[in-house]
């Protein structure tokens, strides 16, 4: 027998305050497929798991009354993606989430637990950072939010303080003219984790890109937000010469590591090569909105 | 057999195991049980290499639940120094590979192991147990363990006079190399190097083990060879034989992993000690730190070739990873690599070295693959230096009936050759390529076996039959043995049924391996058969009282030989097996040979791969593969190994690999990051199936499942040279270093 | 720490069982309830032996915690076939689909649940869809053409 107890709350204000009761002993269940894993390998062991499943603002996919989106943390990639308007607005986005592990861990894994596991190289992130989505955290001290380039702190650890659990995320309406995309490099067709991963947010008019985001990931210890490859590409009819300048900021902010998924050398060379894909295909989806 | 219409043979018949399989009512060993059930754990080194000072054990056999902890004092002690050979395994090296003796040979190294009420019990026991180490110097790497200074594992082993590494060498000669190579216009000389794979089995290891108060041990286990585990038990036991039933559980995939035992006479003694039948499974953590798998390489290969095409020499140095302790299939490597073609000056020579790693164990044809990937990479780059299609160069020089080969036997009538034609007469061959994608063959051959096999055919009460075989199945070998069974008798395919025996219900039976269960099975299933059709045919002598030369067997069916031998209606199996009991007793036979005539197989592969030239992703977009197969039995499933071989080889050459860390630790040790071939990675596979009779097997069969992985790592490099122009030595050619090769010939060229 | 009750629906029928907090749903379909059909190959997710369904949905099984199917319906190979085989399971026997057998449940509730969202999938769909069962015997190859062949014959008796 373990010494693991299991909680599944109906309300935040419960998940809430047992999490925080157990101060640092509990882990939140959403999917489970990075917490079940840790806790086999015997990486974890938690005290409490506490189940968000339950929680209605956890698991709902909603409209914001400014026409943005909000997905509760614990929405399951494969349910997500049966969402249609979800689908046709942020295709960039699902993309990413669904590329998550395979069919099987779909149907449970969640965007709040991908960017909660706190790799670097988790596939929703660099999607998520060039969306500009907003957390919603709630905690013992109460809710507060965050921008989600700021919730990464390093491999392994996220800027959640104790007691805390990332409830949802607000996605901003998206103006006429934008297309997000999302692309990783894995050395096989799928089942790898990211060796690099770049997300990209257009917005496009009469040609010349009026505003940009790119995140970029596992290449440094946290997903990185990179302004200088978006500054090279905002106001320019993304020419090669401006996706040069993006992809030679892309490689320039690389700080990875080598090790048994990339080396050095490659992921800085990739993140450049991807960049320019991902553009190509954010710009696509632009023109068509 | 001759060329009549067969009724089964050659029919993709449904397996007779096959529902049990889709319904999840299949039996493999994790999912056995029996009453009183306990579960056991192995307590593993944490060091790549430790003198093992002393083991306690006390504070993990006084925790709540624990039954029995045993190391390898409890085992038979085979002193270094003294072979104990046992089919191709010794048994000094079994029972350290088992559990760990004087010291602690690699990192996961079973060190002891524990049963207790549940596993959670077990493991939380283990990890109570102290184990003193003098931690030593480690050595992964062959270059590691052939440094001056490299830290040497086994002190008893001398190469050259002095302490080494390198635990045994093979050597092959033919002619003349040095007059060969003077002869040759052309002269290509290339090392590679190939990194450890596992074979990538499914399901991991798993026994469940019961050993009653007088010694009456049953093992039911996942294994390629219940024979073998039998046999093994009882030596690292100290169990007789006699006392040990061995039965085979199906099997979830082996390769030839499974042709070892790792488990089995640890949980035969924790369950004597305990007095519970105790159950083992692996996680495949455990699998892939401590089973298998196969060596890494290096290897150089130098091959000479006149203008017209003739090679005048071919030379392979290969030295091959044993594991920790000695056994690399050198045999396989030296043996093989030339073997497709007819050369005159032949000098093949392998390197068994040990290193602090998981002891090797077979894999699909045991060094052929490493040793073919260097051979079939220089035929290429010498067809190319003379001007010569690559599938033109080897036929001018094909091995054929005749051939003296390099390891001594001379070669009977074979196939090799029409797989060549075929590859070149196949549209695959001329289809064209596009931007970035290259074209790619390869030749390979495989050594086969015979070897015992045990058979009984019973014909039941009701007329129906029940054939019983001694190998273990493992790509649907049931189904072969079926379709020929129904065929000698005349029945139909539905009334035979095909078990696996145990020690106990079936005569030894050697392993499932070696590209012989259906070879072997076929020719005693075919005896038993025939002597049944013998005494059928006198059963019908007796009951219409003629003489029992007079009747012939046909179509399922006894009748009379003619007119002159009487005018009596036929008589079917089912209406002389209900007169049995009074014609003479039960109708049955069994027989028991060590077969023989299983000559080699031989293949010809051609891979068409594409290339992402900025990221050095590959992708295999075609594979053909040509194998002269003697006779497909069931077709389906012989092109089913030919499928299976080609994909554990794309995943060889492209993406698997051991990666190990500073601490000389696997670090991949998982399927997320040891990388196998997934469904989306590969396209269809077409195997075209050569029959060239065996003439030495009653269904003129030949093994098939082996050869389909030697030639396809270098296949797939040769495409990727099609593709890109730049040649690979070293494997696997996953997306950094073939990005780094791009980008190394890129730079070349604007120097 | 006393075990927990569950009651859950798998394939049909009510269950009950008890089991630790931190035993996955595998361990317990396995152990306890005896169904052995889901297999571990890795017990992380990595291969799909494990499938089974949560309320229509394929997901590992080894990556689920076993109190998590208190109130759902869970489906496993054992309920595949009622009497009769699927159609899945009839055509990879008649394709050879299956070599050694151990990939196989899962393989096969993959792809009804495949079939289920999607009765015409393309060549690539399927190998996508799949590409979380890993085989190491068949190459996947007669896998494929069986799933793509009783997506076929299904619509054709649809109609």
């Amino acid at each position: 027998m373990t010494e693991t107890r299991y909680l599944a709350p109906s309300s935040l204000d419960e998940a809430v305050g047992a999490f925080a009761a157990a101060t640092g002993a509990a882990r939140i269940l959403a999917g489970g497929t990075d917490l079940l894993v840790q806790m086999r390998s015997g990486l974890l062991k938690p005290g409490l798991i506490v189940d968000i499943k339950k929680i209605p603002e956890m698991t709902s996919i909603e409209r914001t009354a400014d026409g943005g989106f909000r997905i509760g943390a614990a929405v399951a990639g494969a349910v997500l993606a049966e969402h249609a308007d979800f689908a046709a607005t942020w295709p960039g986005v699902l993309e990413a989430i669904n590329l998550i592990g395979s069919t099987q861990v779909q149907g449970r894994a969640s965007a709040g637990g991908n960017l909660c596991n706190g790799s670097p190289a988790g596939d929703s992130v660099p999607a998520m950072v060039a969306a500009g989505a907003v957390l919603t955290l709630q905690g013992p001290d109460g809710r507060r939010e965050l921008p989600v380039e700021k919730f990464p702190a390093g491999p392994g650890k996220t800027n959640l303080k104790p007691g805390e659990i990332l409830v949802s995320f607000t996605l901003p309406p998206r103006p006429a003219g934008s297309g997000d995309a999302y692309l990783r490099m894995i050395p096989r067709t799928e089942m790898d984790i990211a060796v690099v991963g770049v997300g990209v947010n257009l917005t496009m008019k009469d040609g010349v890109c009026t505003a940009a985001r790119v995140g970029l990931g596992a290449v440094a210890p946290t997903v990185l937000l990179v302004k200088d490859a978006a500054k090279a590409l905002v106001g320019s009819k993304l020419d090669d010469a401006a996706l040069d300048a993006a992809a030679a900021a892309c490689s320039a902010a690389c700080k990875p590591i080598d090790d048994k998924r990339g080396t050095i050398v490659y992921r800085t060379k990739v993140a450049g090569v991807l960049l320019k894909r991902t553009v190509a295909i954010a710009a696509e989806r632009a023109k068509g909105n | 057999m001759s060329d009549q219409q067969n009724n089964w043979i050659g029919k993709n018949t449904v397996r007779p195991d096959g529902i049990d399989k889709v319904t999840g009512r299949a039996a493999y060993a994790a999912d056995t049980t029996m009453p009183g059930m306990i579960w056991a754990k192995v307590l593993r080194s944490p060091h790549p290499h430790a003198k093992i000072r002393g083991i306690d054990t006390a504070k993990a056999e006084a925790l709540a639940g624990v039954k029995a902890v045993v190391t390898a004092q409890d085992f038979v002690d085979f002193p270094i120094d003294t072979p104990v050979p046992l089919g191709i395994q010794d048994m000094r090296w079994m029972s350290r590979n088992m559990l760990a003796r004087e010291k602690a040979l690699f990192h996961g190294h079973p060190v002891a192991a524990v049963a207790a009420v549940d596993e959670r019990t077990a493991a939380a026991a283990c990890a109570l147990i102290e184990v003193d180490y003098e931690v030593l110097p480690f050595a992964i790497e062959i270059d590691d363990a052939l440094a001056p200074d490299a830290a040497i594992l086994h002190d008893h082993i001398k190469y050259d006079g002095k302490p080494s590494n390198i635990a045994g060498t093979l050597e092959h000669k033919l002619g003349d190399i040095e007059k060969g190579f003077a002869e040759a216009d052309v002269v290509i000389e290339r090392s590679f190097t190939t990194r450890p794979v596992h074979q990538g089995y499914i399901e991991p290891h798993a026994c469940l083990v019961a050993v009653e108060p007088d010694g009456k041990t049953t093992v039911w286990s996942s294994s390629q060879g219940q024979f073998m585990v039998r046999a093994m038990t009882a030596f690292l036991t100290g169990i007789p034989q006699s006392k040990i039933r061995a039965i085979p559980a199906e099997i979830g995939g082996g390769f030839g992993g499974k042709t070892i035992c790792y488990l089995e006479p640890v949980a035969a003694i924790l369950s004597r000690k305990a007095g519970r039948p105790v159950k083992m499974v692996m996680s495949r953590e455990e699998v892939m730190r401590a089973t298998g798998p196969t060596s890494g390489s290096k290897s150089t290969v130098k091959i000479g070739a006149k203008k017209d095409g003739t090679i005048t020499a071919a030379e392979g140095i290969f030295y091959l990873q044993a594991g920790c302790l000695p056994g690399s299939p050198i045999r396989g490597a030296a043996g093989c690599a030339f073997a497709p073609y007819d050369i005159k000056n032949v000098h093949a020579l392998g390197y068994d070295v040990v290193s602090n790693r998981s002891k090797v164990a077979a894999y699909r044809a045991p060094g052929a693959p490493i040793g073919a990937y260097a051979a079939e990479c220089v035929i290429d780059e010498v067809a190319e230096a003379i001007g010569m299609d690559p599938l033109a160069f080897r036929l001018k020089n094909a091995a054929r009936e005749g051939t003296k080969m390099a390891y001594g036997p001379v070669l009977p009538r074979i196939g090799y050759l029409e797989t060549i034609e075929a590859a070149m007469n196949h549209p695959h061959y001329k289809a064209p390529l596009g931007k970035f994608q290259g074209r790619g063959v390869a030749s390979g051959f495989w050594f086969n076996a015979g070897g015992e096999s045990s058979a009984q055919l019973n014909i039941t009460e009701d007329g129906n039959v029940v054939v019983t075989t001694g190998h273990p199945d493992i790509g649907g070998s049931r189904a072969a043995i079926a379709n020929v069974a129904a065929e000698l008798l005349g029945i139909d395919y539905r009334r035979v049924s095909v078990l696996i025996g145990d020690t106990a219900t079936v005569g030894y039976s050697n392993l499932t391996g070696g590209s012989r269960v259906l070879f072997a099975s076929a020719i005693v299933v075919t005896e038993s058969a025939e002597q049944v059709i013998g005494q059928l045919k006198a059963r019908a002598a007796k009951i219409w009282g003629i003489d029992r030369d007079a009747v012939v067997w046909e179509n399922g069916e006894a009748r009379p030989s003619g007119e002159h031998s009487g005018n009596f209606p036929t008589l079917t199996l089912a209406q002389i097996a209900a007169k049995a009991s009074e014609t003479g007793g039960p109708i049955g036979a069994g027989s028991q040979l060590n077969t023989t005539g299983a000559e080699g197989g031989f293949g010809t592969h051609i891979c068409d791969v594409e290339v992402d030239m900025d990221l050095g992703i590959v992708r295999v977009l075609r594979y053909t593969s040509f194998q002269d197969v003697g006779r497909a039995v069931h077709p389906a499933y012989v092109e089913g190994q030919i499928q299976g071989g080609a994909v554990q080889g794309i995943g060889w050459a492209l993406n698997e690999e051991y990666i190990y860390n500073k601490k000389g630790q696997v670090d991949n040790a998982s399927f997320l990051d040891y990388r196998m071939p997934v469904c989306s990675d590969l396209p269809m596979l077409d195997a075209v199936m050569l029959e060239i009779p065996n003439p030495k097997h009653p269904q003129g069969v030949r093994g098939v499942g082996e050869v389909p992985m030697v030639p396809v790592m270098a296949a797939v490099a040769n495409a990727l040279h099609n593709a890109t122009g730049r040649r690979f030595f070293s494997l696997p050619m996953s997306p950094p270093k073939v990005l780094e090769v791009l980008d190394a010939g890129m730079q070349q060229a604007a120097e | 720490m006393a075990k927990t009750h569950v009651t859950t629906t798998i394939n049909g029928d009510q269950v009950e069982y008890l089991c630790d907090p931190a035993d996955s749903l595998l361990d317990v379909l396995r152990g306890p309830l005896g169904l052995t059909g889901a297999k571990e190959g890795c017990g992380t997710g990595d291969c799909g032996a494990c499938s089974v369904t949560l309320d229509g949905r394929l997901v590992c099984s080894c990556l689920m915690l076993a109190v998590e199917a208190e109130g759902h319906e869970i489906a496993t190979i054992e309920g595949m076939s009622k009497g009769e085989l699927h159609p899945l399971q009839q055509k990879f026997l008649e394709m050879a689909a299956l070599q050694c057998g151990i990939c196989t449940p899962g393989m096969l509730l993959a792809s009804k649940s495949l079939l289920e969202r999607n009765p015409d999938p393309t060549e690539t769909e399927v190998r996508y869809w799949l590409a979380g069962n890993l085989c190491r015997c068949t190459g996947y190859d007669k896998i494929v053409r069986a799933v793509m062949e009783t997506a076929a014959e299904m619509r054709e008796a649809a109609r």
